[in-house]
């Protein structure tokens, strides 16, 4: 008979430790993408539906880059800057014209801007998925598994962006700004902060993370046109979990919901793991509506 | 809202006949031609207005939150899709397989899951709002796409459409053109319902809901079921919508209850016009056409959306009130 304490003896230690070190990985990436959700969140108030869209076009980008020049290192910064420029492109053409008009507009047209460029890359890549070597290819022994080094340098480099991020926003001039503008915009726009810019290089920055993360992200599953959706909902969760415009909530959050999904694709397929974090969002909603690490406002 | 006393501007009121005469008399003018339609259009374009009408009942459906709750819902693909697998499922397990029993099973089935999105995603506002009805969309999506012993999976159901049976009186097969007089039906009906609705106390609480949500619960009223009874009917409806798709296509698939279609719910609703019941029928209608059009000029293979996208986009930008949005006031009298 098994009874409960007989189906946790089951459980391989070994396997769990596994599962954890690639939570951990998933998390690092999914915290990256969730932080720049969070931080337009936060200061403009806007939904960025097209987010996962970003994801996507830094890997194609580094897709193409790799194809030029051979270098994944390259990629990654060509990648990330230029997804950058073209957020900030964006945000003026689309967003610019929205402010001061009801937050939910904002929703609409950044999902428009999805629709557009999820198209777009269908469109001029196909719909077969692009393979993306792994610039590192050490690994070491992990129990049974040989675990590639890469992971490990992922989790590393998402932790160090957020890290040097986060100086950023503390130190740094340009930092004291988009806190400024945060805090009270009309105010931060009397002291001289041409808050419209402000805006405008926040969604930047977002994108141009977002973009990072899909290309540190890339040559796990391989680049289609799609990957963003699965990414901007996981990043949805985090961020409503982690409290709307935290950037430490949903950095926890992010780490917390893939460690959950990890485990949970021990006993199930991962396309059903996606339901244990869709139960913590609703129980979040149903006792702590503002998130879990939300400051008390 | 700006008081813009647009319908004096207009001439409609000063023709001597009354605003509801007006009303009526265009209703019915749109529905005579809607009901000569099917004579006069080859099978195919019958067919696609067809189509576009259930697309225009989803879009309808999700403006009473949108337009008249000032709710935004990225979640009416999962009351579409649960009503199209709760007819699906009657209609696999009847013999022989009725009409009237598999508009019950999707009405409750939609009914079902949408009390319980409404229970939870109704204690949020604006945005919370949308991403959690977005999530649990992609809930239902996951449940029906992975449960394949009782939803088909990914190849979806496929079933054959039932006859139109009122019993002892017809038991007839569905033509096109019947199908089509059918679907018309069931639309105007829930329009004219949905118009009911929103003009009645209970539809005048949920525009003050959206006006000001904060005085309307000071006023005494208990905001949070109103919100859950218009998310319920408003998923009540997109469920109908569902179950007339599938009843149409003979067929129930997960692609539906991906998220995309409630993007497309939501595109169908500002295109036309939010607020305005008929302007999302306009909307979902213009839509079809569009993307007819862009694949029948460049080709299947073309990414139509691309176009529409920015249609779309420049519409928020430069005509936030859609297709009907200057007749929203007359048409709401």
């Amino acid at each position: 008979m098994h009874t409960l304490a007989a189906v946790f003896q089951d459980i391989p230690v070994d396997l769990i430790l596994i599962q954890t070190v690639n939570g951990i990985v998933a998390g690092m990436i999914l915290a990256l993408v969730a932080s720049g959700l969070t931080l337009i969140f936060g200061i403009m108030d806007v939904v960025n539906f097209a987010h996962g869209e970003l994801f996507m076009l830094g890997a194609y980008i580094g897709v193409v880059v790799i194809a030029a020049t051979g270098s994944f290192w390259l990629a990654f910064v060509v990648s990330s800057l230029t997804v950058a420029i073209l957020g900030a492109a964006l945000q003026i053409i689309t967003l610019r014209p929205l402010i001061g008009r009801d937050p939910l507009t904002t929703i609409l047209a950044t999902f428009g801007l999805s629709l557009v460029l999820q198209n777009f890359a269908l469109w001029e890549f196909g719909p077969t998925a692009r393979k993306v070597g792994e610039p590192i290819n050490a690994s070491f022994q992990l129990f049974y598994l040989t675990y590639p080094w890469y992971r490990v340098v992922i989790a590393g480099l998402s932790a160090v962006i957020i890290g040097g991020f986060w100086l950023f926003l503390k130190y740094s001039k340009y930092g004291v700004w988009i806190r400024a503008t945060t805090q009270d915009r009309v105010m931060a726009q009397a002291m001289g902060i041409p808050v419209p810019w402000v805006y405008t290089g926040v969604f930047a920055i977002g994108a141009g993370m977002a973009a990072a993360s899909g290309m540190l992200f890339s040559p796990l599953v391989g680049v289609n046109h799609t990957m963003g959706l699965d990414w901007v909902l996981k990043a949805f969760i985090v961020v409503v979990i982690g409290g709307m415009g935290n950037l430490g909530g949903s950095i926890v959050a992010a780490i917390f919901i893939s460690l959950l999904e990890s485990y949970a694709s021990i006993w199930v397929s991962p396309s059903q793991a996606v339901i244990v974090s869709f139960v913590v969002l609703i129980l979040t909603l149903l006792f702590r509506p503002t998130g879990l690490f939300a400051t008390p406002k | 809202m700006t008081a813009t006393p647009i319908d004096k501007a207009l001439p409609l009121g000063k023709s001597g006949l009354s605003h509801s005469a007006i009303f009526w008399i265009g209703f019915c003018v749109v529905m005579a031609v809607l009901i000569v339609a099917p004579f006069v259009l080859p099978i195919f374009w019958a067919k696609f207005l067809t189509e576009c009408l259930i697309w225009g009942l989803l879009a309808m459906s999700s403006d009473l939150l949108i337009g008249y709750t000032g709710m935004v819902s990225f979640g009416h693909s999962a009351f579409f899709g649960l009503g199209m697998y709760g007819a699906a499922g009657a209609l696999l397990h009847t013999h022989p397989p009725n009409l009237w029993l598999a508009i019950l099973a999707g009405l409750a089935a939609a009914a079902a899951i949408a009390l319980f999105v409404a229970y939870f995603s109704t204690r949020l506002r604006d945005i919370y709002f949308a991403i959690t009805t977005l999530i649990f969309s992609q809930i239902f999506y996951v449940i029906i796409f992975t449960w394949t012993s009782v939803t088909g999976g990914e190849n979806g159901l496929i079933f054959s459409r039932p006859h139109f049976t009122i019993p002892f009186i017809v038991d007839a097969r569905f033509t096109t053109t019947t199908m089509h007089w059918f679907v018309l039906t069931v639309v105007a009906g829930s329009y004219l319902i949905l118009r009911r609705i929103t003009q009645s106390p209970f539809g005048m609480v949920l525009q003050s809901i959206r006006e000001n949500e904060a005085r309307t619960r000071a006023i005494g009223y208990p905001v949070q079921t109103y919100k859950i009874v218009a998310v319920m009917l408003s998923g009540l409806f997109a469920g109908l919508a569902g179950v007339l798709y599938g009843v149409q296509n003979e067929f129930a698939a997960p692609d539906f209850v991906y998220f995309i279609t409630s993007g497309d719910t939501v595109i169908f609703n500002v295109i036309g016009g939010i607020g305005t019941l008929v302007g999302p029928i306009l909307g979902a209608g213009f839509f079809q056409l569009l993307r007819e059009l862009f694949s029948r000029l460049f080709g299947e293979e073309f990414p139509y959306l691309i176009p529409l996208g920015v249609v779309f986009i420049a519409m928020i930008i430069f005509l936030p009130q859609g297709l009907l949005g200057f007749a929203r006031r007359w048409l709401n009298k």
